[in-house]
């Protein structure tokens, strides 16, 4: 994973709420035994409209994307984190986010970003015509207008970020503890194995 | 004496393996469900590390989203080739993986096969209190049952098989209780739906959701699974529901079951897991369940909810500005117009199935209402697609399936289907459907598909009337 610190560019300002995982890749495009390619399908029903945000030259490879109230929403595919990253989105800013997304996001080094709607507001009129700027480390976005937005993460998440730290090696440190697990769940609850009689 | 808890403190209690300083706590998985669409990454990325699937026998692979539904067996009993090469990739790649790794797995064709999310309950494979995940969001489904389920990332299902933990932050809690007793017509699904238009879809996020009071008490496994299913379309990542007698009655002899006195024993575990008097929850919502109707969704979120005696409403009647743009954006791809009467919504498709509504008790449901009468002329597809192979076995000893055949509904065979459209089986663009799935989201059911969320017996009502119809109209 990428690590990720500062980011600069501009900003799409979608800007609409309920953004779900459906709008942000549709299942046809969940076909596939890779994680590559998946921004040919992103946000496919809205690109449909040749006006469409995305595809105006001055939001090409923008690397920011701001939303309304509970983005990425509905389903778990990952698929989402993939296309947006795939696009070159490495920040999100949006009021609020579905819990299964903003985690697949970390995963994917996509930092979901949450401020609230007055400051979205404000960063929607900014991304109309300059730059918007993240900065992990000291949890702030600010514009080249003297704004400055602080905002709260999850320190654990912050240190996946920044450090572009694979989870599973993480996990894998913890092997004693999660056999230890293991044996007392089976010295306490035996039940809890599915029954041999099984398929 | 320790302080009271929730049934949702009580099971994540008992999986901690680990607590981080900052909160984090290292979860143990009981169960781990999984599919052909979100796994192959999953088994890929395991192959370029080295690693293993460190308990294979508490995981389950089932494919489910991108079967056909058509006959998977040819007169002679061969397998029949999969149309789309995509599917068929994938489907293989699932039945590889599964091997290659030690992991259980139903195949396409097995009598067990079906969605993960019937299939899991099904086979006593979900059990109460236990941790269950899966790569698909409505894994809130077996909190039905009362397991802490919840839908998982692909990242994540890789990090469950290699380790059988997921690191997570604990959620709040939110209990929404449904008093009295719901009228005639109205269901499992008219409660959540119902349920949904109320908190809205971001309500539950950060929250489990456990469902109590006499109207959740009173519903049958099939319409708890029903009820926790959507907990994600309130935003809420789980469901739950108390295990009581209808639990251990519907789990006792299912074949991955606690069997003689390991079933007494893990009995006497499930009725310690309810809600203690006195525990506290985050947030509380409390509804009268004589104010629920049957229900039908108008827009593209499940929160888009009204009555089926209500009407369209208008965009400018939403207090907050951003859901009077997300309105006025819906009814254009909707094609409805503010003041439409729901039941003046004309129908061309009609599904029934999806893991929310295709158990034994859906299908009877939606055939009550079929039977002794025909599909309406304007339906131009209809289909029933049963939940497992298990499902439709019962249902075609009940002769089920004759009542929607007779009555020119299509009987399928088990899967995701329209639910999703990622198999063949989808509508139209600028079509309607009356749909017992979960999600009315744009292009859900296929580009430019309409959709509008109801119940089993609702979808059978639209399909004999040929547009939205309030069911109690059709009841003996």
């Amino acid at each position: 994973m990428t690590p990720l610190e500062k980011v600069e560019g501009r900003a799409i300002p979608l800007g609409l709420k309920n953004v779900d995982t459906d709008v942000i890749i549709p299942a046809h495009w969940l076909k596939t035994t890779t994680r590559e390619g998946m921004g040919r399908g992103a946000f496919e029903s809205l690109r449909a409209d040749p006006d469409n945000l995305f595809d105006r030259p001055q939001y090409k490879d923008a690397p920011i994307l701001i939303a309304g109230d509970n983005f990425g929403c509905g389903s778990s595919r990952e698929h989402a984190a993939w296309a947006l990253g795939d696009l070159g989105i490495r920040v999100v800013i949006a009021p609020s986010y579905s819990d299964i997304f903003s985690g697949n996001a970390v995963k994917n080094g996509i930092l979901p970003v949450v401020l609230p709607q007055a400051a979205i507001d404000r960063l929607m009129e900014v991304a109309e015509t300059d730059p918007v700027h993240v900065d992990l480390d000291t949890q702030t976005v600010t514009t080249p207008f003297q704004d400055r937005f602080a905002f709260e993460i999850d320190p654990f998440r912050k240190m996946c970020l920044l450090e572009g730290l694979d989870e599973i090696s993480l996990t894998e440190k913890s092997d004693a503890a999660i056999g230890a697990y293991e044996q007392k769940l089976d010295a306490e609850r035996p039940w809890m194995r599915p029954a041999a009689a099984g398929l | 004496m320790t302080r009271p808890r929730t049934l949702y403190e009580k099971i994540w209690d008992a999986h901690v393996v680990e607590r981080r300083p900052d909160g984090t706590c290292l979860i143990f998985i009981d169960r781990h469900l999984v599919h052909e669409v979100t796994s192959p990454q999953a088994f890929a990325g395991l192959r370029a590390s080295g690693r293993t699937v460190r308990r294979p026998d508490l995981t389950l692979a089932v494919p489910d989203h991108n079967v056909p539904t058509t006959a998977r067996l040819d007169a002679a009993g061969n397998k029949l080739p999969i149309a789309d090469p995509e599917s068929a990739a994938q489907l293989a790649a699932l039945e590889k993986n599964a091997p290659d790794f030690g992991i259980r797995y139903i195949d396409a064709v097995a009598p067990e096969q079906g969605i993960v999310h019937v299939v899991g309950p099904e086979q006593g494979f979900s059990l109460p209190g236990t941790t269950i995940v899966c790569g698909d969001s409505h894994t809130a489904c077996h909190g039905g049952i009362g397991a802490l389920a919840f839908g998982i990332g692909t990242s994540e299902v890789e990090h469950v098989l290699a380790t059988q933990t997921l690191l997570l932050q604990p959620a709040k809690t939110m209990e929404v209780r449904v008093e009295g007793e719901v009228g005639p017509g109205v269901s499992a699904k008219d409660i959540i739906l119902h349920i949904t238009g109320t908190i809205g879809a971001a309500g539950g996020t950060g929250h489990v959701i456990e469902y109590t009071g006499s109207a959740i008490r009173a519903l049958s496994i099939e319409g708890r699974l029903t009820v926790s299913n959507m907990a994600i379309e309130g935003g809420a990542r789980a469901g739950l529901i108390a295990p009581d007698e209808v639990t251990f009655e519907y789990l006792k002899g299912r074949p991955y079951a606690p069997k003689g006195a390991d079933w007494d024993a893990a009995v006497e575990y499930w009725k310690s897991l309810a809600t203690d008097p006195g525990a506290t929850y985050d947030k509380v919502v409390v509804i009268d369940a004589a104010d629920i109707a049957p229900s039908v969704t108008w827009g593209t979120s499940p929160e888009d909810v009204v009555p089926i005696t209500g009407s369209v409403p208008d965009p400018a009647s939403f207090a907050d500005p951003s859901k009077q743009a997300a309105a006025a954006k819906s009814l254009a791809y909707m094609g409805l117009e503010p003041g439409t009467r729901m039941q003046d919504v004309p129908i061309e498709n009609i599904f029934i199935g999806s893991c929310t509504n295709s158990r034994i008790e859906d299908m009877r449901a939606a055939a009550a209402v079929i039977k002794g009468r025909k599909k309406a002329p304007g339906v131009k597809w209809a289909i029933v697609v049963p939940g497992s192979g298990l499902v439709k076995r019962q249902a075609e000893a009940e002769g089920l399936d004759r009542i929607f055949i007779d009555a020119g509904l299509e009987w399928r065979e088990p899967g995701c289907s329209a639910c999703l459209a990622m198999n063949p089986d989808k509508v139209p663009a600028g079509e309607r459907c009356a749909s017992t799935s979960n999600r009315n989201f744009v292009g859900r059911q296929g580009p430019g598909a309409r959709t509008h969320l109801v119940s089993p017996a609702m979808a059978a009502a639209a399909a004999v009337t040929g547009h939205l119809t309030d069911v109690r109209e059709l009841m003996g």
